[in-house]
């Protein structure tokens, strides 16, 4: 299909079979999501009509584990073993998570798994990963059930500012899930493909996406179907949460004062009254959003009453220091994207924390304008997930969008004294390489360590390690006299390499960055097995007919590259081509999945000059004679 | 394929670029190469698109800003505007670079936003009457000297504003 998009721009490709593709908005409070059915994204409902899943995870005493609003009932009543908001916790070590004191589960930090956090829970330790995968699941099934079929791929969005151990720990939970991840998918961009495709928006447009748990502002410059990323910002650790336990803490002080007045103290919440008092606090928030006062009135396990009353002045006044601080990571993408509040056309909300009446005010009153609220800002992230992923797939719709997106935080590497220096800064696009050369510090050196980091800090104990690979067989110098060479690549799945080479000698070494807080294969097969028991025939006869599939659309796509362009190559080319087809068809009509692939690559391998010269006359061709107009998009 | 920033986009290697023309020609590459439209293409093609991709993004973020797009323009002369043979910069301009350096420093002292502010757009002002002199001495009388002594101020500049907008981001 890509080869006959080169030859003829602008023409369909060839028709083929729709695939299965849906968003899925994995959200702190609440998930849900989306695909794309007659060229319009909608929300799919579980049996019961709900769109929302609460990202609620039930261990329960039988070994049984269930999710979303079942779960989400039984929390006051079995807090230790009801996870809420574990999209707090992904990707994260214990001295990650602040205020761990008032959440009422048992952290046990493992150092054997690379201090990534775990729950102590009835069916044992349990980490984030694991804890989200049995959300996806449980939307997997919902998303089979509903589409009828098996599903290609899914996009999960995900904040713009969570880092790589973050993305890493969510694509590992959607392995563990069996979710085939076609994209991480920045949740503001998310939102913006849906508000600009539903209302044909044109210019530049801020979306400040407030969840439950991160804080994401992100502009973008809507253009005729590409939407492109120009900066973006934010707190992954700042949401609705917050606010909640801003009642929760006020609620405390008051019971403490009431009590204290009465001449005795209270002792320290168990986890169910915790538990008991954030549920409240959050009823108590949204009931402010249309009310001048909440009532929060309750029975504390040790027979102590509360009933208290909390305007909502009081709690904008409470909450005054939160709302301030989104509006700092929303000035700095302002000046990264170097514009001014008048360039701006339009502010989007996202995100259920932004129906609180004074995060509107505050929003307004910033970008001075009314911000834009016509979407549902629960729903919004997840149908821009769906659009994405049915592009992706191949399947393809009138409205041909394109994303490019952003590194949300620098890249770059320890210098001597444990210092950064940036190699790819923020808010570069999507798919960017950078080079910078470095050298020995002693004479004779024959290894570099080379330590990748990310963050915005000098020191690199203030970022965020994410991967460490030595470059040996440096022939011995004197200090500073070799030219080491290291290539930093972001492809646009927001995969990193890196490559370090000397260059007189040409050694080279290479990573494909996979954070240090991600599962180690070995760690993913084994939670795999022993999920899923041996479905091992079922894997083999899945991995035949994969392979098959991509067999049968290579094979295609190059017979269809030879017929339009095959003045490009040499005869002899040609019949090299055309041999390694009529190979790869004769193992397509066989059982041998790994011979198919090898067949495969081999193609792939015996059509890579043919694919460069068609790129350049295509290039050529896309560019010659033609006046700014043709070009204008 | 070889081909140089202003190539990739059809465009002709001058300074006073059409602005509109370089974002709509960056647009339409990477709606036509992106590696999102070769999803189900062969791995070389993917490959392939990436790199034009990967180039075009580069390409745009040089040629988007005057000092680096001056700079850019030298090296196709083969000028290396800043390197450590060549720093050269006459005294008057030096006394003011550190004029400008001391009032940085100074607003960062004393947390002064709109100093700050000032300064940036004193440095905009000044960055604005050197790229009019590097449009003539490059594009027009084609003088590389005048024109590498022009481009290595305004690469200063950019330092500067870029270092004053960070002290603002530090103080916010």
């Amino acid at each position: 299909m890509a080869l006959l998009q080169i030859s003829e721009p602008g023409q369909s490709a060839a028709p083929h079979q729709h695939k299965l593709a849906v968003g899925i908005d994995l959200g702190t409070t609440n998930s849900l999501l989306a695909t794309v059915r007659s060229g319009m994204s909608t929300v799919l409902q579980d049996e019961h009509g709900h769109a929302l899943l609460p990202s609620v995870v039930r261990f329960l005493p039988n070994g049984e584990i269930v999710v979303g609003h079942e779960a989400q009932a039984q929390q006051s009543a079995d807090p230790v073993n009801t996870i809420a908001s574990v999209k707090r916790f992904m990707g994260r070590s214990l001295h990650d998570i602040a205020d761990r004191a008032h959440i009422p589960y048992r952290f046990v930090e493992d150092a054997a798994s690379n201090k990534q956090v775990q729950l102590q829970t009835r069916a044992g330790l349990k980490t984030p990963v694991e804890i989200s995968a049995e959300i996806l699941k449980a939307l997997k099934v919902r998303a089979e059930h509903s589409l009828g079929g098996e599903l290609t791929g899914a996009v999960i969005t995900v904040p713009a500012y969570f880092d790589d151990a973050q993305r890493q720990a969510t694509k590992d939970a959607a392995r563990l899930a069996g979710v085939n991840v076609l994209r991480l998918l920045n949740e503001p961009t998310a939102a913006a493909v849906a508000y600009g495709l539903d209302n044909n928006a044109e210019g530049t447009f801020v979306i400040y996406d407030l969840g439950g748990g991160t804080f994401d502002v992100s502009i973008l410059k809507l253009t005729k179907g590409v939407f492109e990323v120009l900066a973006t910002n934010g707190d992954s650790a700042l949401g609705g949460d917050d606010f909640d336990h801003r009642i929760y803490c006020w609620v405390l002080d008051e019971i403490r004062d009431k009590v204290r007045n009465a001449g005795s103290h209270i002792a320290p919440l168990n986890e169910e009254d915790t538990r008991l008092l954030l549920t409240k606090a959050r009823q108590a928030k949204e009931w402010l959003t249309d009310n001048f006062e909440a009532q929060i009135v309750c029975k504390l396990s040790n027979g102590t009453l509360v009933d208290v009353t909390l305007s909502a002045t009081q709690f904008v006044e409470l909450t005054q220091h939160l709302v301030t601080k989104t509006l700092t990571p929303t000035r700095k993408a302002m000046r990264d994207a170097g514009l001014d509040i008048a360039d701006i056309k339009g502010v989007v909300l996202v995100g259920g924390a932004t129906r609180m009446p004074q995060i509107r005010h505050a929003v307004e009153d910033y970008f001075k304008q009314t911000p834009l609220t016509n979407l549902d800002p629960d729903k919004v992230v997840a149908l821009g997930a769906a659009i994405q992923a049915n592009a992706l797939v191949g399947n393809r719709s009138d409205n041909d969008l394109l994303l490019l997106d952003v590194t949300p935080l620098s890249l770059g590497l320890e210098t001597m004294g444990g210092l950064v220096e940036k190699i790819i800064p923020r808010n570069s696009t999507l798919p960017v390489a950078r080079a910078q050369d470095f050298t020995t510090y002693k004479d004779g050196q024959t290894a570099m360590s080379i330590q990748v980091v990310q963050g915005e800090r000098e020191l690199v104990a203030d970022c965020r390690s994410l991967a460490r690979f030595e470059l040996r067989g440096i022939p011995p110098m004197a200090a500073g006299a070799a030219r080491i060479r290291v290539t930093f690549q972001v492809d646009a799945d927001g995969l990193l390499s890196v490559t370090a080479r000397e260059q007189t000698s040409g050694v080279e070494a290479h990573v494909v960055v996979k954070p240090s807080y991600g599962l180690t294969e070995e760690e993913i097969t084994t939670m795999l097995t022993s999920s899923y028991g041996s479905a091992e025939a079922d894997k083999k006869s899945r991995m035949l007919a994969e392979a098959r599939v991509n067999a049968g659309a290579i094979i295609n796509a190059v017979t269809l590259a030879l017929t339009a362009d095959s003045h490009l190559i040499s005869i002899e080319e040609k019949q090299v081509i055309e041999a390694e087809i009529a190979r790869l068809q004769a193992l397509a009509s066989a059982d041998d999945a790994v011979a198919i692939n090898k067949g495969v690559d081999a193609l792939n391998h015996a059509t890579e000059a043919f694919a460069q010269a068609r790129m350049n006359a295509s290039v050529a061709r896309a560019l010659s004679g033609k006046n700014l107009e043709e070009l204008k998009l | 394929m070889s081909l140089n920033h202003f190539d990739i986009f059809g465009l002709g290697a001058c300074f006073n670029l059409d602005l509109q023309a370089l974002e709509s020609r960056y647009r339409k590459i990477q709606s036509d190469y992106h590696p999102d439209r070769f999803v189900t293409a062969a791995a070389t093609e993917r490959l392939q698109s990436m790199q034009i991709a990967t180039q075009a993004n580069e390409a745009y973020l040089t040629l988007k800003k005057p000092a680096t797009r001056a700079q850019y323009l030298l090296e196709l002369q083969r000028i290396q505007a800043v390197s450590e043979t060549n720093t050269a910069m006459p005294i008057d301009f030096l006394m003011q670079q550190m004029e400008w350096r001391e009032q940085l420093e100074d607003a960062k002292l004393e947390k002064n936003m709109e100093a700050l502010e000032a300064l940036i757009r004193t440095l905009k002002t000044e960055s604005n009457q050197l790229e009019a002199d590097f449009t003539e001495q490059y594009d027009l009388k084609k003088d590389y000297t005048s024109a590498t002594d022009t481009a290595r101020k305004l690469i200063f500049i950019d330092k500067l504003s870029s270092d004053a907008k960070s002290a603002i981001e530090a103080l916010d």
